[in-house]
């Protein structure tokens, strides 16, 4: 059934994205928001708005009774979920189907089956998609996790079966560590996800975090290659790039194949990411989890495939198969997004919610901007700091960065506090420019000052 | 009387978690620097500090209530 009515059950720069693609393919967009964003950008974007309740998230964009019921009363037809919020919340997905609407994602079973990480390991080895060598299903007390963790050798990562966004992750070193930390781990998921379930895997040290993008429609799956996004703060991705500096053609074709493989296996329909920690040293790469949405650095596959991912996976909620082949998917040149956030970079991060009283972008060649601001909003301290993303493409990964600091140089952003500073001084960085990052990089660079010391440079 | 402001826009938390016992209660003593409340600013919960001592009388603001940066969260005698 195609879609003709797009209900937007998300806020934000993704909210914009969402309606861009809805009018390149001729839909209608209702647009979601809670009493504290009557004066988003997306509100006047769309076709309509309906509030759907308070200003806590809990009470409106996290609560899937209001969604449903403002899709249906607005005659929307289909239901976009972005990302965050209820995007990977199987429950939501099967009452918007059950409320005659078409879920714009993955089918709910297939949701909760990757939602789950020990049964998205499960998919993964049955699919011979290599995997953190961990334990062979949930760990429920003390002594088992003491076991598993004989036989898969030290150090080990503790993590909640049910979880996500990195709670209930815990490293020992050894069995002392590891007895002392696994009541906090079980303690701490319960709290979080009602479920004190464990599991267990093998830490790899200085990983990088490289995933591969796929799209599905329920049968055939294709990927339109991999991102680099190591550069991360608590767990966060702060700066990701299309594609991973020096990985070998191999190695690249490997990755790109195994998430293929794991897309088709589960049947997948729609945008996904599959994610993996690569191992530089022994050249490495194990399944970490599958994202069943699309995702906030979706940008750089676009700006080197030419793809919209957006719109495909629109097309294909509304029944359409695959629109192109592997073949067809041809990757060219290397593409960066920062993520512009509402945060002091000098003050721990603090964040910065106001009023936006001056903007400008950079425009040229090369430069693309998914944003939500405009002069005289004032930022709500409700949600997400993002702002936006600057994305930019070029011939190769050293031009990308040159053009980066120079888009970055003409961001001006008045009235707020902004992570700017911490992407022009991550673009002038050896350590960076030469791609010899891992995911525990940054924190390590901002711990030794990395940041202060290019503040005090930019003064001089 | 003393009011305690709020130092940032956001959602303010009399608890520390929602379990658990308010911070401050009637007749309370609060010393300088102590914690009455967290305020929580695009998903990060963020300490408030009385800056001056006193026994506590009331919070103003109910829990989990969206406030404006300056709005009175609680009052001391």
């Amino acid at each position: 059934m195609a879609i003709r009515r797009l209900f937007i059950a998300n806020r934000g720069e993704i909210a914009m994205r969402i309606i861009r693609a809805a009018r390149v393919l001729g839909i209608e967009t209702v647009q979601a928001y809670s009493e504290a964003d009557h004066e988003m950008s997306a509100v006047r974007e769309a076709d309509a708005a309906v509030c759907i309740g308070p200003a806590p998230a809990s009470q409106s964009y996290l609560d899937i009774s209001a969604v449903i019921e403002a899709a249906r009363s607005a005659g929307a037809d289909a239901v976009h979920p972005g990302y965050g919020f209820l995007a990977e919340n199987a429950a939501f997905a099967e009452a918007v189907v059950a409320a005659g609407m078409v879920f714009v994602g993955p089918e709910a079973r297939t949701i909760e089956r990757m939602g789950d990480k020990v049964a998205a390991r499960e998919a993964a080895r049955a699919a011979g998609v290599p995997i953190v060598p961990g334990s062979d299903g949930r760990l429920d007390d003390v002594a088992a996790v003491v076991e598993a963790a004989r036989e898969i050798g030290y150090p080990v990562m503790l993590k909640a079966a049910a979880g996500g966004g990195g709670r209930g992750i815990r490293v020992a070193a050894n069995e002392d560590e590891l007895r002392r930390l696994a009541p906090q781990a079980r303690a701490e998921a319960q709290a979080a996800f009602g479920d004190g379930g464990l599991y267990l895997e093998k830490a790899i040290e200085r990983p990088r975090h490289i995933e591969v993008q796929i799209m599905g429609d329920g049968t055939s799956a294709i990927h339109c290659f991999e991102r680099e996004c190591s550069v991360q703060r608590r767990r966060q991705k702060v700066w990701e790039e299309a594609g991973a500096p020096g990985l070998s053609q191999v190695s690249r074709a490997a990755m790109c194949d195994a998430a293929v493989r794991l897309a088709e296996a589960v049947g997948y329909r729609g945008a996904g990411t599959v994610e993996f920690l690569y191992d530089e040293t022994g050249d490495a790469f194990y399944f970490i989890e599958m994202n069943t949405r699309i995702q906030v650095e979706h940008t750089v596959t676009e700006m080197i495939t030419g793809l919209d991912l957006v719109v495909m996976m629109i097309e294909i909620a509304g029944g359409a198969l695959l629109p192109l082949t592997q073949k067809q998917v041809v990757r060219d040149g290397h593409a960066i997004e920062v993520r512009i956030c509402a945060e002091d970079p000098l003050l721990q991060f603090a964040p910065f919610p106001g009023t936006v009283s001056g903007l400008s972008w950079p425009e040229g060649e090369g430069v693309r901007v998914d944003h939500f601001l405009y002069e005289g909003y004032t930022v709500p301290p409700f949600y997400d700091s993002l702002l936006g993303k600057l994305v930019v493409h070029a011939a190769d990964r050293a031009t990308a960065i040159e053009r980066m600091a120079q888009a970055l140089r003409g961001c001006r952003i008045e009235g707020l506090r902004t992570t700017i500073p911490l992407h022009l001084a991550l673009a002038a960085d050896p350590a960076l420019r030469s791609g010899k990052v891992h995911t525990g990089w940054l924190e390590t660079w901002l711990a030794d000052g990395g940041l202060k010391a290019a503040a005090q440079g930019e003064t001089l | 009387m003393t009011e305690i402001p709020s130092p940032l826009p956001g959602t303010f938390y009399q608890r520390p978690e929602p379990d658990a016992a308010p911070y401050k209660s009637k007749g309370d003593n609060v010393a300088v620097g102590e914690v009455i409340g967290l305020i929580e600013v695009m998903k990060t919960f963020i300490e408030v500090k009385a800056e001056s001592a006193g026994t506590f009388e009331s919070y103003l603001a109910e829990n989990a209530a969206p406030v404006q940066a300056g709005a009175a969260l609680a009052r001391l005698a």
